[in-house]
């Protein structure tokens, strides 16, 4: 970032630019969005790592059959700490920090609607997951050795209760998140405001771009979904420390009222976490296809409508918990009909590269690898949004087979993509396309090897969360398959981390404008100044600057 | 089936069609799956082979839809790909349309409708049956990390190993399984009786079964419920009409009071076994563990953890972590002597 803080030096303090300490001085209390976005996700990057290292270990632990190579506490903690950490302090983080850099950059705007409360917002969510990590110092308070939680990472009552987990590795589990929802709130409430109010001359609603429309809709659910879940966590304290019992069922409380509070939140979580991939496809594809987005107002209306809907699926988690066939019923409807407008984005998108000019980037790799994935996860979310093959299915593995494709081979795959795609703009220089290639295919055979065969010890009847497994069930070979994937899934993300490092200094010079791009962030420099456009640019269709590149035949005409 | 109907009316070759038809996915996932004692593609009782006939449906509809979206999507990926020599103008500018649109909104709504009236009728086929009055009533509280089975009928109390009458084709009456548990969350799930219902405290779930093929079937709980999650293993004894009658016969005696082991009971009453475990007809009355009247006559220990013998009731008394990290009961530091009379005395509760 060298460059940027030279670039922004007669705003900020000049003494403040000179030396390490300065350096950190300086990232410490930036209020500049663009630097904020790249801090949330490079704390992102480190907690992806670290559970992600998480996840290999205990794909060692299940390799075969009855190994004892991990406590069975042990290997629970790394489950509660691997989902913990991946939703809250990688996948959060790391959407927040795409959005943060490039929201007001596509809307033509200087920074943020409110910059100190976006840099609150990193720094608390930030202390959120180191909280969670010092319980591996603490959790168990003054008496004895340090524990991580252990409750899964929808934390269901009663295991929560201070009779089965006593100390505090709990309460770092709750007071983190607490933490982490402030901080997302704020970022929230930040984007919309921005979105709705700092928009450049001529850009109307209907001409933002789509990752702008998603990152709005992203927030909206924000607001209805991260309360339900602090209020949850409050009342978990009270029934820890003051004696409430809402979830307390020693004492006439009710597990499944946690489940409700849990669900309600943690289902338009997923849609929190993958329509800002979605939102990377609608950028990306388009420009590598050579072709504007397919149907837009269409688009739109598919994103809003899946905010709607998915406030009222929550409940398709809970098929189990005997909830009788009225209710079971309802929610396998309304799960099922969410399946169109997401149905309707697929065809969007392939509709956009029928016709077009394909260039194999590595990004558009990774989001073609994206579309193909994010098929076979919609359909395997059908299968089990039926509610009786998910009494069969839920809590196996094949649950966790389909919710990894939603989140790695959907959104991780689209954060790679957005990483070779927008690189250049963060840092000015290109990430290399040939280990960017390496890093694809490898990442390709190992999702494939470790979540296609994922599915199958599911449907022969193998658990979520067992630390071990019996022998007798052919689930052996099974798990070998998987577990040998995630070394090519960890090779490759090593890769994807030494071309971030080897790029910074030594990619080629990206220019402005590397992809013949076609929104407002390609205008202005690569990486840009602090104040984003020296002038505020004036916009007349939802692809400004192809109308500069085409004036003979702008895009107004046809919108 | 639908999804032949959608190849046919697609204009695919009826050879593509037949490769999808779901009598030859059945067949081939049997052959894949029959290696597992837990396949849920091996239904015996009439709730696992409902939902089997659902997931048939669902898996053939996805199946056709991904074959036709992938193709599309493969199609465009080769066919629009970048050639050299491509003209530098970009190709044509194209923003969309509302007909194209329309049918791939209408479209996905019918299959969407098709899919849940096939699920609501086998959601209501499973879940709204009323209680015949004739069944055996099974009450499942699932306790960390073990099962305990009442018969409240019957007068039984056992655990870990539940032992219910294969049913008669020609008057089937179901065993009625009523769930709830003693701590946390726990989940029943033997993938080739029936899908899996939650044990959860202060709440009583209903779960229905009716295999008519006699045999062991295998399962485990399927709810993440603390430390040993892993080796709260489900063993469900479908017997022959006569086998259970004995079964029940046996059960409903007094624990076995012999004489040549009457050391090991008296280790066994004046310890703090007797605080958690009930043997019937001595002053053992605790219910937190496991009811051990009759324990002798279960093949496994712990859960189904391990098999019943000697050696393994042996080193479990001593120390039950040894077998079962995470088990509540604690290492009794009993000296040999008191171990071995006392693992004698239990090897006599048939």
């Amino acid at each position: 970032m060298a460059t940027s803080t030279r670039v922004t030096g007669h705003i900020e303090n000049p003494a403040a630019h000179h030396g390490a300490l300065a350096a950190l001085t300086d990232w410490v209390t930036t209020v500049d969005h663009k630097k904020i976005g790249i801090l949330y996700m490079s704390s992102a990057l480190v907690f992806l790592l670290v559970a992600g290292f998480e996840a290999l270990l205990m794909r060692v632990q299940l390799m075969i059959p009855n190994a004892h190579y991990i406590e069975p506490e042990t290997f629970n903690r790394l489950f509660t700490m691997h989902g913990t950490t991946m939703v809250f302090f990688a996948g959060m983080p790391m959407l927040f920090g795409f959005g943060n850099y490039l929201v007001p950059l596509m809307i033509g705007a200087r920074d943020m609607a409110f910059p100190r409360l976006n840099a609150f917002s990193f720094w608390i969510s930030f202390f959120g997951g180191v909280l969670l990590y010092f319980s591996y110092f603490a959790g168990s308070g003054l008496y004895g050795a340090g524990s991580a939680p252990d409750v899964g990472w929808f934390a269901y009552a009663p295991l929560t209760s201070r009779v089965f987990s006593p100390g505090h590795s709990t309460d770092y589990w709750t007071l983190s998140i607490l933490l982490s929802g402030i901080g997302t709130i704020g970022t929230a409430v930040n984007i919309v405001a921005t979105t709705l109010c700092m928009r450049c001359p001529g850009m109307k609603l209907s001409r933002m771009p789509l990752l702008v429309w998603l990152y709005l809709v992203v927030s909206a659910l924000v607001f209805v979904t991260i309360s339900p879940l602090t209020a949850a966590q409050i009342m978990l304290c009270l029934d820890r420390y003051l004696g409430a019992h809402f979830f307390d069922t020693q004492a006439g409380g009710s597990a499944v009222l946690w489940m409700h509070f849990f669900w309600v939140f943690g289902h338009p979580e997923v849609y929190i976490l993958v329509l800002p991939a979605f939102a990377f496809a609608n950028e990306i594809i388009p420009v590598f296809s050579r072709k504007a987005i397919f149907g837009y107002p269409a688009m739109v209306a598919a994103s809003v409508g899946i905010g709607f809907i998915s406030l009222s699926v929550w409940a398709h988690h809970m098929f189990t918990v005997g909830m009788g066939p009225g209710p079971n019923a309802f929610f396998t409807f309304a799960t099922m009909v969410i399946a169109v407008p997401t149905g309707i984005k697929i065809f969007n998108w392939l509709a956009t590269l029928w016709g077009g000019n394909i260039h194999f980037t590595v990004a558009m790799m990774f989001a073609l690898g994206f579309l193909f994935q994010f098929l076979i996860a919609g359909l395997t979310g059908v299968m089990l949004a039926s509610s009786p093959f998910d009494w069969q299915l839920g809590n196996s593995y094949f649950v966790v087979a389909h919710f990894h494709y939603v989140l790695v081979g959907a959104i991780v795959f689209m954060i790679f993509s957005a990483f070779y795609y927008w690189y250049p703009k963060m840092t000015g220089r290109m990430l290399s396309e040939r280990l960017g290639k390496w890093h694809f295919w490898l990442f390709v055979i190992g999702f494939h090897l470790t979540f296609d065969f994922m599915h199958v010890p599911g449907l022969l009847g193998m658990p979520r969360r067992i630390y071990t497994y019996e022998a007798d069930r052919g689930w052996a070979i099974w798990n070998m398959i998987v577990s040998s994937g995630a070394i090519f899934q960890a090779v490759a993300t090593l890769l994807f981390a030494w071309n971030m490092v080897r790029s910074y200094f030594k990619g080629e010079i990206a220019g402005p404008d590397p992809w013949d791009a076609w929104t407002l962030e390609w205008a202005t420099n690569s990486p840009p100044p602090s104040y984003n456009f020296a002038v505020t640019p004036t916009v007349e269709s939802r692809r400004p600057l192809w109308d500069r590149k085409h004036p003979e035949e702008p895009d107004a005409q046809f919108e | 089936m639908l999804s032949c109907l959608a190849f046919q009316a697609l204009g695919v070759p009826a050879a593509a069609s037949v490769l999808v038809h779901p009598a030859r996915i059945a067949g081939a996932l049997a052959v894949l799956f029959d290696q597992s004692s837990t396949s849920i593609f091996a239904p015996q009782a009439a709730p696992a082979r409902s939902v089997y006939g659902l997931s048939l449906l669902v898996l053939g509809i996805c199946a056709g839809i991904f074959l036709v979206v992938g193709g599309l999507l493969a199609y465009a990926v080769v066919r629009y790909r970048h050639r050299r020599g491509y003209s530098v103008r970009e190709p044509a500018q194209i923003y969309g349309s509302n007909q194209i649109e329309l049918s791939w909104t209408v479209i996905p709504i019918l299959i969407v409708v098709v899919l849940f009236l096939a699920s609501a009728r086998v959601i209501f086929v499973n879940q709204s049956v009323p209680k015949p009055a004739s069944t055996i009533d099974v009450t499942v509280i699932g306790h960390q990390y073990w099962w305990e089975y009442r018969y409240p009928k019957l007068g039984i109390v056992t655990a870990n190993e539940l032992h219910i009458p294969a049913v008669d084709p020609k008057h089937p009456v179901p065993a009625y399984l009523t769930l709830t548990s003693a701590d946390s969350d726990h989940s029943f799930w033997v993938p080739r009786l029936a899908g899996k219902m939650d044990a959860i405290p202060n709440k009583t779930n209903t779960l229905w079964i009716d295999p008519q093929q006699p045999g062991l079937y295998l399962g485990q709980c399927a709810q993440y419920c603390g430390v040993q999650h892993a080796k709260m293993l489900l063993r469900v004894y479908v017997d022959t009409p006569q086998q259970f009658q004995a079964w029940v016969a046996a059960q409903q005696k007094t624990a076995v009071q012999d004489p040549a082991v009457a050391q090991g009971r008296a280790v066994f009453e004046s310890n703090a076994c007797a605080n958690c475990h009930t043997v019937s007809g001595t002053s053992a009355h605790g219910v937190f563990g496991p009811d051990l009247s009759h324990v002798a006559g279960r093949d496994t220990i712990a859960s189904g953890a391990v098999v019943n013998n000697t050696a393994n009731l042996r080193a479990f008394i001593s120390d039950p972590a040894t077998l079962k990290p995470g088990a509540l009961m604690p290492a009794m530091h009993l000296n040999d002597r008191d171990l071995d009379a006392v693992t004698k005395y239990l090897s006599t509760l048939r």
